[in-house]
């Protein structure tokens, strides 16, 4: 078995990053890998900054990725992805989803929202750019936009071998089951 | 059978595999999921206490009667516990007892950032913390193992990390524990001073034997490697330091911290050349070794502020930081704001034009204090806006300053630690007035029911206690109850409170936007009338924006509610759903 591997997912209350991550646990547990995870409740819900992270491999101590140890960062949302850059290790890599969500400063122009935000990040760190949200709309649900990244996510960490659809499964109400399976599917054609 | 589980998780599952009968909290994060948790095993018996007082007392009576009982809360909720913990140390159990206290480093979540271990030191109650998942579980057996041998409570402390860490837990059978027999018996459990006096003698000769158990019990351990560098550590920080320095270092590994071994320290102490102690918060564990005259090194080279992290250790202790990505974009905050069409960002708007002094308190509404509301005055701990609006009104009074004084309080809070407050206003003749929240729902913890919402932990229907017929019991001569989403009555109750000498008590009735059956509806700006006057965006309602100048309303976040409708001087909004 490799090396532990350290996925911080970043977002905003309310993009389902807690999901994608549970998910993605549940299906590296079901297949030997040793889990630990690390979320922050209690704001979630009211729209601010939230994040996840998850590390596996053979042993895993810490629930927590320090600066400069992820491997990847899957951010739900542009300006999240450079508030937490510095978790990255310096040959990591950003899923990013090309959605822009304005915090209260921009909504009401105190603050601009910053621009070509992914031009930044792509200068100085490998990135991978996904419409996560509207390929979700497409299967009719902007939500699944989080399922989505999970799939681009698991496509890049070459873990199609496990049975996803089967942890997707159990983890999301049965009317939501064939969309959240057909955006895993676009997820690992992504890349 | 092997499963994801989060701490508090592991530690409901540990009241269920080791025969807990019965469960009593008060919300608070990080502690909420344990008793959430708990409430899926129909096996126990469990409860929302309306404070934590109320719970601690509840798991003491239940313990006394025989039963293995639990009461989880955060860490200030020990603080509203205090009084009945420092004596149900001298009363001892019968059935094992475990007080859950989750403690928030960093405060994620929290108004100040206390260590509760020094809880278990001054209350002479062992304490047990738990590094990950399958220890939560594990350490509650152990925990009411010695609760039910030495006759005691026991203190169980996580915290954020390990309650929301999640990590792999092997599952267990649940044990059948039978309910002790209750015996009365007036000299163990009647703590007058003569009876108490007695048990104070029992808990010292306890204590030594819990002493001499801190030195034995298997969580207490030495990872012997190299004796180059010794590491004593608990909880959270001792998976850290495996982090940071997997199997080149020898660790004493607490998982009893109070009693602490004190002879195993001596013997690890002497046993490497150079002895660190790595703590998140205060030196607790350091000033033990300390006074045990060995030389050691902790805070001077590790915060005594925020969470440790393994960053934090590897610099502290090796000087070595890893590489990482650094970009110079500077990107806006994003801190957390009151949901589109919440009910309390009317009455903050009426406030804030009013320009009174507002006693803030906890939950929701404390974002109230954010801007671009910026409505509230204070925020000390729950319960303290009703009480405190009472002495800032009294104090202005006593020296000729006539100004009246407002205060916002949830209803989860209002039962929690509201009610006494509001009787002192009567009693004391005071008229500072309460504006009681009440969203029909403990909102900010992640919407538990409350004594006001007539629904129980185990979905239950219970009554609904009245607040307006409370209030009306209470004494107080003027109660309204307004609709918050209709910001002409909300005016009209604040300035008939501002220009009365009567006690008066507001009560904004109308629900969270989060709670089914979510509200549906939607409004829309008229771009023909609006005049870009801008006093829209003043209620910070993140449906409502402004970009290249206009003005508009996201009909996905918007539900309805039409407080900017109101707000609007040029009739620009209106309600289209
Ligand atoms: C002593 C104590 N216990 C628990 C908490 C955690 N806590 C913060 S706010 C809150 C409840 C707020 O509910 P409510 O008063 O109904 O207001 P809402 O969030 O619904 O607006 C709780 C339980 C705390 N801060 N202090
Ligand atoms: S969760 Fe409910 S009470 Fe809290 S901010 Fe949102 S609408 Fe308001
Ligand atoms: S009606 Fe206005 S204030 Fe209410 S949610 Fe919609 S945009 Fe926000």
């Amino acid at each position: 078995m490799q090396e532990v591997k350290s996925i911080l997912m970043v977002g905003v209350g309310g993009q389902g990053t807690i999901l994608a991550s549970n998910v993605l646990a549940e299906g590296l547990l079901k297949n030997g890998y040793d889990v630990k995870m690390s979320e922050v409740h209690g704001m979630s819900q009211r729209g601010g900054s939230v994040n996840t992270q998850i590390r596996f491999g053979e042993k895993v101590y810490s629930p927590v990725i320090e600066v400069g140890a992820a491997d990847v960062i899957v951010a739900f949302e542009k300006m999240e992805a450079v508030r937490w850059l510095n978790y990255l290790k310096k040959d990591g890599v950003v899923i990013v989803n090309t959605v822009e969500i304005p915090p209260l400063s921009v909504l009401i122009s105190k603050e601009e929202y910053p621009k070509n935000l992914i031009e930044e990040i792509s200068k100085s760190v490998k990135t991978i750019a996904v419409d996560a949200d509207k390929i979700a709309e497409s299967l009719g649900n902007i939500k699944a936009q989080n399922i989505v990244l999970l799939g681009v996510l698991v496509k890049y960490l070459g873990l199609q071998g496990i049975d996803w659809e089967e942890v997707i499964k159990n983890n999301v109400p049965q009317k939501f089951v064939e969309l959240n399976t057909n955006a895993f599917r676009k997820g690992l054609e992504v890349i | 059978m092997k499963k994801i589980m989060m701490g508090d998780e592991a530690v409901a599952r540990g009241a269920y595999e080791y025969g807990i009968t019965f469960a009593a909290a008060y919300p608070g994060t990080p502690s909420t999921e344990i008793i959430e948790n708990i409430a899926k095993y129909k096996e126990i018996y469990s409860e929302w206490a309306p404070n934590e007082k109320v719970a601690v007392e509840a798991a003491i009576g239940a313990s006394i009667a025989g039963a293995r009982s639990l009461a989880a809360m955060k860490h200030v909720g020990l603080n509203v516990a205090a009084d009945p913990l420092f004596t149900f140390a001298y009363t001892g159990v019968n059935g094992g007892c475990v007080i859950v206290t989750a403690d928030d480093p960093g405060m994620h979540s929290s108004q100040n950032e206390q260590d509760n271990r020094y809880y278990a030191k001054f209350a002479k109650i062992p304490m047990l913390e738990p590094s990950d998942s399958q220890e939560c579980k594990d350490f509650v057996g152990y925990a009411l193992d010695i609760s039910e041998k030495y006759d005691t409570p026991v203190l169980l402390r996580l915290t954020t990390r390990v309650s929301h860490g999640k990590g792999v837990v092997e599952l267990g059978e649940r044990q059948n524990v039978e309910m002790k027999p209750y015996k009365k018996d007036i000299p163990k459990y009647v703590m007058v001073p003569a009876n108490a006096q007695k048990r104070h003698v029992v808990v010292e000769e306890r204590l030594k034997a819990l002493r001499q158990l801190s030195e034995e019990i298997s969580i207490n351990r030495i990872e012997w490697n190299d004796r180059e560098i010794g590491i004593i550590t608990s909880g959270i920080s001792y998976l850290y330091v495996k982090e940071v320095f997997g199997d080149e270092v020898s660790i004493l590994k607490l998982g009893m911290t109070y009693p602490l071994p004190s002879e195993l320290i001596k013997k690890f102490a002497e046993g490497v050349k150079k002895l660190y102690v790595v703590e998140e918060l205060e030196p607790y564990i350091e000033e033990h070794v300390k006074s045990l005259g060995i030389k050691v090194i902790g805070k001077e080279i590790l915060p005594i502020v925020g969470e440790l992290n393994p960053g934090i250790i590897r610099k502290a202790i090796k000087g070595e930081e890893l590489e990482h990505i650094s970009v110079d974009t500077k990107v806006p905050g994003r801190p957390p704001m009151l949901c589109a069409g919440c009910p309390h960002r009317g009455v903050f708007y009426v406030l804030k034009k009013k320009r009174v002094p507002v006693l803030g308190d906890i939950g929701c509404y404390t974002l109230g204090a954010a801007p671009p509301l910026e409505a509230i005055d204070t925020c000390v701990c729950m319960g303290a806006s009703v009480s405190g609006s009472h002495g800032f009104q009294k104090a202005n009074e006593h020296k000729g300053r006539k100004q009246k004084t407002f205060s916002v309080i949830g209803d989860s809070t209002f039962f929690h630690s509201g009610i006494t407050g509001l009787i002192n206003i009567v009693y004391n003749k005071g008229n500072a007035v309460p504006i009681i929240l009440d969203n029909r729902i403990t909102a900010m913890t992640g919407h538990q029911h409350n004594p006001g919402t007539g629904k129980t932990l185990m979905g239950e229907e219970a009554p609904e206690i009245d607040i307006a017929k409370l209030s009306e019991a209470i004494g107080v001569k003027r109660v309204r109850v307004v609709d918050p989403f209709n910001l002409k009555e909300v005016e009209n109750a604040v300035d008939e409170a501002v220009n009365t000498d009567d006690t008066m008590v507001i009560i904004a009735k109308g629900p969270c936007a989060l709670i089914p059956p979510k509200p549906q509806g939607e409004c829309r700006i008229d771009q023909d009338k609006c005049k870009k006057c801008g006093l829209c965006l003043r209620l910070g309602c993140p449906a409502i924006s402004k970009k290249d100048g206009i003005f508009s309303i996201d009909p996905d976040q918007c539900t309805g509610c039409t407080v900017c409708m109101q707000v609007c001087p040029f009739d620009a909004i209106e309600k289209v759903r």
